[in-house]
């Protein structure tokens, strides 16, 4: 009975992704990529940072890894999975989630606080919200701007597969308050099956009461 | 089995916003430079034994769409030549 916090080579989320997690009562720890997935895994969290130093693109490397195939029929078996920055270019890239994510349209790496907007409050991530709640996450990416691919945000829309959008403190989603371009200001999306969610924003980063404030809890409640 | 060279060349859709090429292109015009368009492209020069060209093709575009390109944002061309 534990969360899997996959560490690649890179990853820098992972000890925060766990502590947070700790801090709700889940039982989490680090799994090196190479060792593969514990005989218990309960959930699975791809975390943030670098992994491959970012080569070729986010999160190519990583997301051919063969603990990816592991992932993946875990993911197929029902197993909660949660791609976070880094972890969602993994995520996307293994086509655990549709689309990618490109260079952020400033081209700039963006590292601050915005704003999302809850869109499905119906899943397992975003339970713990009312719908089109706003709540403040950090983010920190150079290559978060998401692009669903030819007809993908209106497949997306339609079936309510949006976890969140960029938005302003008013809950309003507008082109200024995107913080890199994403199709729809996009900051999350589930998976075929809402299950398997990533996000750029980082939850793990705003959990911990002691250091402020705790909006991202509901997010890793899914694992409780 | 013949030497082959095979160059991928990997880049955005059309349509698919590129800050990087736009940044670049802007530094140019700030350098002074007139241009109407700027694309950028990864290039990937890899070298493989095979039975023919049509066979270096084969392993190479296998190569390219499972890991060079992302189908979601890439187009590529693949140019072969015996080395």
């Amino acid at each position: 009975m534990t969360v899997a916090v996959v560490q690649f080579g890179g990853s820098n989320c992972d000890r925060d992704t766990v502590q947070a997690l700790s801090a709700l009562g889940v039982d989490a720890t680090r799994v090196w990529h190479e060792d593969g997935l514990p005989a218990d895994t309960t959930g699975i969290v791809l975390p943030g940072g670098f992994s491959y130093g970012d080569y070729l693109r986010a999160g190519a490397m990583a997301a051919r890894s063969p603990v990816m195939d592991a992932v993946r029929t875990a993911a197929d078996a029902g197993t909660p999975v949660l791609g976070i920055c880094n972890g969602a270019q993994i995520g996307c890239e293994a086509s655990l989630t549709p689309g990618a994510f490109a260079v952020n349209r400033s081209a700039r790496f963006r590292c601050e606080h915005v704003h999302l907007r809850v869109e499905n409050a119906d899943t397992p991530w975003t339970r713990a919200y009312e719908p089109g709640a706003v709540l403040e996450f950090p983010v920190a990416h150079g290559e978060g701007r998401y692009e669903p691919g030819s007809d993908g945000l209106e497949e997306l829309v339609a079936a309510d597969r949006i976890l969140f959008r960029y938005c302003d403190p008013a809950g309003r989603v507008t082109e200024a308050a995107n913080p890199n371009g994403s199709a729809g200001n996009v900051a999350g999306i589930v998976g075929e099956h809402d299950h398997v969610a990533v996000m750029m924003p980082h939850p793990e980063r705003v959990s911990l009461p002691d250091i402020g404030p705790t909006d991202g809890r509901g997010v890793l409640q899914a694992f409780t | 089995m013949t030497g082959y060279t095979a160059t991928v060349t990997v880049r955005l859709e059309q349509g698919v916003l590129d800050p990087e090429a736009e940044t670049t292109r802007r530094a140019l015009e700030r350098l002074g430079f007139e241009l109407s368009d700027l694309r950028a492209a990864d290039s990937f020069e890899i070298d493989i034994e095979a039975d023919s060209v049509a066979d270096a093709r084969e392993r190479v575009t296998e190569m390219t769409e499972q890991l060079l390109a992302n189908p979601t944002l890439h187009d590529y061309e693949i140019e072969v030549e015996q080395r």
